[in-house]
């Protein structure tokens, strides 16, 4: 399906919001918008949002490229991105994020086994002083997670995985 | 202590509508959308308030900038707020988010615009739907929307969400996004006031600045001015972090030591450490030698230059003296390779080629040379870049270098 | 007249209109500041940073405006930053220095940027010998890298952008001009960066690629080897090869271009056109040409090489004999049939010839109106006030830089209304679209009513020739299927548009297959006068092999009824000659003499007899006006061999 078969009022309200000749300016919602399902932008979504908003698939994929949010491949269906920045670095991140690794037995940029969680390394998310911190990107959107530690991490993952099996 | 912005620290739920207004809330616009529009932008003025995002512009200056020849005019909220180390808009609008809107409403009846924008970074996906929810409210309560409290003035606020990119707060490139393209910057000038969103005449805000404006007209700007300096009136959130015991925001008067804030307030440094530098304005800031002179600086726009950096947005990163100079620069260095938006060439190969050397040298891989190489291609890049992005990934490294050539000498 | 400003360049006055930037005041003075992302047609974007000056600025003082002197002169205010002077506009007192210590130094620092990752493939890149960065390296570099080699970044190296394009990402440098003569410029944005910071590369994924009739400029205004042309890659060296002007016979713009030629091993060591470039002529094509032109094929496969008669080959001697007598014994019942890839000379001569027999002289054309056209003047630069109506065809395809000055009329203001049945790709920038063409011209009507100039492109039949004549605009231009289709008009071809009439006729054809195929299907006895083998050529009762436009001198008249030569480039094929030497010959042995010599003379002939070209000469049209020449900003070529003449608005006829 379309997205403007899927969202047809959401995209009337997205495009409400800027002047008609400027629907240009709905292109980053669109794509959060066609994230939605896959967790990326699919080539036919592309060209759709294209098609939608009088802009060439290419400008789309040079959007797509540009920021950091949006993803041309698929992964796991949650994306745990953890801040290592400044901030958090010098209040113990990069060892958490080590640590973290080690129990799911991934790597930075990998996905678990189940296919569900990818742990990513990301720069500052304006979190600094509830270092250890991460946000959760999936297709519903992006939640914060501060203070953490490795337990209230893997107790969260298995939250995640167990609503993961539940919309299944 | 006293909360003109995180006001939500003396009154509970104050992000509640009913409670809002109970404490006065909308009371600057409903005296601001009866003043002359020019009487608004002359309070703020004569406030002498300070644009919060980094370059400490005079907001009420800006306002009268914008070109009354051209129609419409939009006004964009700054909430990009990505300089690492910086987490103080979040906190305001997740908290105090009225006095923000508020804010916002008086800023664009001051300029006469109908239509104003907040952006926010894309991590910020939560903030901006209970924003829509406040904003909401805010309509159905009559002080958004069509002819607000019965007069002729009408206004819309929208959020837009960005997707990751930390030049997007520069408010050039902010604009290209909004305008749904990449976020790379323009060249100034024009500026804004002249030719801003969609060609049109635009001012750009920080959060925080616009979040201070309704107790300036409420107060007038002798009472906004009892707080402050006389060149740096007014409280300012410093958004404090690193090597300290309670890391965190903290409104303060605008003049306030370094030493009151990291030590009275942020508790001190943990473990029996002892502090080493201080980076003032994040990622972005010229490292200040930690010691005596340097801690007893007030923290304004002026005073922070006689020690060697900028207030900038006033995010203070604490360093300790267990933390090695290179491995710092490497995680600035990262970040600005990663966040370069590759339009011009010093900053996108600068940044490039600087990583490339902060990472030999943090391995114990780098020479002397390579230690001098990299602060030759720092200040071959200073001066020459098309926005400020590519002049803040040099500050960390030929500070550190300059001030701190032990810790590189260790290394080499 | 625009406000003058005057300033100071390297201790050079210059004085320039209001508004100019400073990278092109100083080219004025003859300073050449390096740039890499500036290009004079399109908007500065100030990216590369390569053109950083020290500008000072007179001071005034704030409260009173008056001018703060110092040791009696006007103080003057450095920043402490150097500037792009491709991004400020000049000031009065303005002084830019671009050459002292401090801008060098910014130069050279943002040189060294450019090649920290650009591979050292000069040796073997296309654009070795004309390549931007390569002058400024062999000029300024330091010979010596202080970056790491194996910290360089790497990235393909043949990535086929389109059919007609290759990109090479590890020589390219970000200077975005493609992507901008894309987007902006040409209005078709499938090129673009992807990624950010140092990982970014110039991508296409629209479907079908890189897919653009002005692909081709790309590589032109790519300041470093990588854009290339799929067709010219390792083709040849720049400096092997030789220049000579032409004109573009592919369709009726008349773009000036320049065949780059070269002794070819594998053509048997004779010389051939290599590549195509742009010449640049600003009421023309600016700096421009489209792919169509600049792939034209010169390749000469099937060639007619020597004359024949029922398919035998014979000596031109015998060839011009037997073509006499066939035309001679029709009489006036002989038929002269051109079409407009001829050369003025060629089309001057046959009609005389005509004339002279007292047989018609016919122009085979699908598009009517002919003679309407020879009344207007030129479609020029249009801009706020002016209207422009294109109807009836598709100027993409037919004549792709009229489509281009038609979209750019509009960025400057100029209103655009479009008529035709199907879509086309004018009608994303057009004001007002109709798919009915009498509605086309209803409103063309009203907005005429209100334009300072007006200009109609048509293609059509005599009926809507004339209805768009009947607009009365300023411009009638015809979208031939030809180059020189107007030059016939003006001369006073009779039209033809069906070969049918030419049923029992002897007709001596002249011009493209399609016109010999048509011409050998319909008459009774064709001798055909042209270049290329093809099975009709082969089955008309005679063929005498002409030159091709490579091969010889000669003009054109382009739809605009602008005049200009173009010039022999190489050798002709077998026994080719000139059209107007075979006519010369031909009406010889008929008893009528015509200069079949030279081209110059035929022309000056011409000149004499046909009212619109009254006054020019083959040296006329050699003229370039000094100030005409402007800054190029690639390696389309500057126009030294003139820049032709427009025909005045009086016609022949
Ligand atoms: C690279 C870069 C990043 C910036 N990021 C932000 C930001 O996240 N938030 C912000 O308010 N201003 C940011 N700024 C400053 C803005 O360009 C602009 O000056 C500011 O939004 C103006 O608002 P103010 O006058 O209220 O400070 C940034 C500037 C640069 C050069
Ligand atoms: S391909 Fe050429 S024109 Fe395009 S950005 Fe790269 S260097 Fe510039
Ligand atoms: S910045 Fe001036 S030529 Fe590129």
């Amino acid at each position: 399906m379309s997205l403007a078969e899927k969202y047809p009022q959401e995209i009337e309200k997205v495009l409400a919001k800027y002047p008609p000749e400027h629907k240009r300016s709905a292109v980053m919602a669109l794509l959060y918008m066609a994230q939605r399902e896959e967790g990326y932008v699919s080539k036919k979504d592309k060209a759709e949002i294209a098609e939608l908003l009088d802009m060439t698939t290419t400008e789309i994929s040079a959007i797509v490229g540009f920021y950091s949010l949006y993803h041309d491949k698929k992964a796991g269906q949650y994306r745990i991105q953890v801040c290592t920045d400044i901030g958090c670095a010098l209040r113990g991140a990069d060892q958490y994020l080590a640590d973290l690794c080690e129990k799911l037995d991934v790597k930075p940029g990998e996905t678990t086994d189940d296919g569900l969680i990818t742990i990513e390394e990301v720069k500052c998310l304006a979190a600094c002083d509830k270092a250890p911190m991460f946000q959760v990107q999936s297709g519903q959107g992006i939640k914060y997670h501060e203070q953490m530690t490795i337990d209230t991490t893997l107790e969260l993952i298995e939250v995640l995985r167990k609503d993961a099996k539940e919309a299944k | 202590m006293f909360y003109m912005l995180l006001r939500h620290r003396d009154v509970p739920d104050i992000n509640q509508i009913d409670v809002y207004q109970k404490n006065g809330g909308f009371d600057a616009l409903k005296k601001a959308i009866k003043m002359d529009t020019t009487d608004v932008t002359n309070e703020v003025k004569a406030a002498g308030l300070r644009g919060r995002g980094g370059a400490g512009f005079p907001a009420g200056v800006k306002w009268s900038f914008m070109d009354n020849n051209n129609w419409p005019h939009y006004v964009v909220a700054n909430a990009d707020e990505s300089e690492p180390g910086t987490f103080k808009d979040r906190e305001i609008m997740e908290s105090n988010p009225f006095q923000f809107l508020e804010g916002i409403s008086i800023a664009s009846y001051a300029v006469g615009a109908n239509a104003a924008y907040i952006y926010l970074r894309g991590e910020f996906w939560e903030v901006a739907h209970f924003l829509d929810e406040k904003i909401e409210e805010m309509e159905k309560a009559g002080f958004l929307g069509e002819k607000i409290q019965g007069t002729d003035y009408s206004l819309k606020i929208y959020t837009h969400l960005g997707a990751g990119a930390y030049i997007c707060g520069e408010e050039t490139a902010l604009l290209e996004s909004m305008e749904g393209k990449r976020g790379q910057p323009r060249v100034r000038p024009p500026f804004p006031p002249s030719q801003g969103l969609y060609n049109k005449p635009t001012v750009v805000n920080n959060v925080e600045t616009l979040t201070s404006v309704p107790y300036i007209i409420s107060n007038g700007a002798d009472g906004y001015r009892k707080f402050g300096t006389e060149k740096s009136p007014g409280t300012k959130i410093f958004s404090l972090s690193g090597n300290v015991n309670n890391p965190g925001n903290y409104e303060l008067p605008l003049g306030t030591t370094f030493r009151e804030l990291i030590f009275t307030h942020g508790g001190g440094i943990p473990d029996g450490k002892s502090i080493k530098a201080i980076m003032p304005a994040g990622a972005s800031s010229s490292l200040i030698v930690a010691n005596d002179e340097a801690l007893d600086t007030p923290m304004d726009y002026e005073n922070v230059r006689n020690v060697g950096a900028d207030l900038g947005s006033a995010s203070v990163i604490v360093v300790d003296d267990s933390i090695g100079l290179d491995w710092l620069i490497n995680k600035t260095m990262s970040f600005f390779e990663h966040e370069s938006c590759g339009k011009c060439t010093p900053c996108r190969e600068g940044a490039y080629w600087m990583h490339q050397l902060t990472k030999r040298i943090h391995a114990g891989e780098g020479t002397k040379e390579d230690v001098e190489l990299l602060k030759d291609v720092a200040t071959q890049v200073q001066g020459k870049t098309l926005c400020a992005l590519g002049e803040f990934s040099t500050m960390a490294v030929v500070s550190s270098i300059e001030r701190f050539p032990e810790d590189f000498e260790a290394k080499v | 007249m625009s406000k003058e400003v005057k300033l100071t360049i390297d201790g050079k006055e210059v004085t320039v209109p209001a508004g100019s930037l400073v990278v092109d005041a100083a080219k004025k003075v003859g300073i050449d500041i390096p740039i890499f992302c500036y290009h004079p047609k399109m908007e500065p974007a100030g990216m590369c940073r390569q053109c950083l000056v020290e500008i000072g600025r007179p001071a005034f003082d704030r409260a009173t405006g008056e001018p703060v002197m110092e040791e009696g002169k006007q103080k003057i205010n450095w920043g402490w930053k150097l500037e792009t002077s491709c991004t400020n506009p000049v000031s009065e007192g303005m002084v830019v220095l671009t050459q002292s210590e401090k801008a060098k130094k910014g130069q050279n620092d943002i040189l060294e940027f450019q090649l920290t990752s650009h591979p050292l493939d000069c040796p073997v890149c296309d654009k070795g010998g004309e390549c931007l960065l390569q002058d400024m390296t062999l000029a300024h570099g330091s010979s010596e890298s202080r970056y790491r080699f194996d910290e360089k970044r790497h990235a393909q190296k043949h990535v086929a952008l389109g059919e007609s394009i290759w990109l090479d990402r590890e020589r390219c440098i970000a200077c975005g001009r493609c992507v901008r003569f894309q987007s902006d410029l040409v209005g078709e944005a499938v090129l673009d960066f992807d990624m950010r910071g140092a990982k970014s590369e110039i991508v296409t994924t629209s479907e079908p690629g890189f897919d653009s009739v002005f692909s081709g400029n790309t590589t032109d205004i790519c300041p470093v080897g990588a854009l290339t042309t799929a067709n010219f890659r390792f083709g040849a060296r720049p400096w092997e090869m030789e220049a000579t002007a032409s004109i573009c016979g592919e369709c009726p713009v008349g773009c000036n271009t320049m065949l780059d030629t070269r002794r070819d091993a594998k053509s048997g060591g004779k010389v051939i056109v290599k590549r195509v470039m742009p010449r640049q002529n600003e009421a023309v094509n600016e700096t421009w040409i489209c792919d169509k032109g600049r792939f034209a094929d010169f390749s000469n496969a099937d060639r007619v090489l020597e004359p024949a008669i029922d398919g035998k080959a014979v000596e031109w001697t015998e060839a011009i004999g037997a073509a006499a007598e066939k035309l001679g014994a029709a009489k006036g019942d002989a038929v002269f049939l051109a079409d407009g890839s001829l050369s003025n000379e060629d089309l001057y001569t046959m009609k005389v010839l005509a004339d002279a027999a007292g047989a018609k002289a016919m122009l085979y054309s699908q598009v009517g109106g002919g003679a309407l056209t020879t009344k207007s003047g030129s479609y020029g630069g249009s801009g706020a006030g002016d209207v422009i109506l294109v109807i009836g065809g598709d100027l993409y395809k037919e004549a792709p830089i009229f489509w281009l000055r038609a979209k750019q009329a509009v960025d400057r203001g100029a209103t655009l209304i479009v008529a035709t049945e199907a879509e086309t790709r004018l009608d994303a920038f057009a004001t007002t679209v109709v798919r009915d063409l009498a509605q086309g011209l209803e409103a063309a009507k009203k907005a005429f009513a209100k334009a300072e100039n007006t200009a109609v492109l048509y293609s059509g039949d005599d009926a809507l020739a004339q209805s768009c004549a009947d607009l009365n605009p300023k411009s009638l231009i015809g979208v031939w299927a030809d180059a020189n289709t107007q030059g016939a008009w003006e001369m006073g071809y009779e039209a033809i548009a069906d070969l049918s009439a030419l049923k029992g006729k002897t007709v001596y054809v002249a011009g493209g297959d399609l016109l010999v195929a048509g011409a050998v299907e319909a008459a009774d006895f064709v001798v055909a006068q042209t270049a290329s083998m093809t099975e009709a050529s082969q089955k008309a009762g005679m063929t005498l092999p002409s030159q091709t436009v490579s091969e010889r001198d000669g003009t054109f008249t382009s739809g605009e009824r602008r005049v200009q030569r173009f010039f022999a480039a190489v050798q002709p094929m077998g026994e080719a000659l000139p059209g107007f030497i075979i006519t010369a010959q031909i009406a010889e042995k008929m008893g009528v003499t015509l200069e079949g010599v030279s081209a110059e003379v035929v022309f000056a002939d011409l000149a004499e007899k046909v009212a619109g070209f009254a006054g020019l000469s083959y040296e006329s049209l050699a003229v370039v006006d000094a100030e005409e020449r402007l800054s190029i900003g690639g390696t389309c070529y500057e126009n030294e061999q003139g820049l032709g003449a427009q025909l005045s608005a009086v016609s022949t006829n």
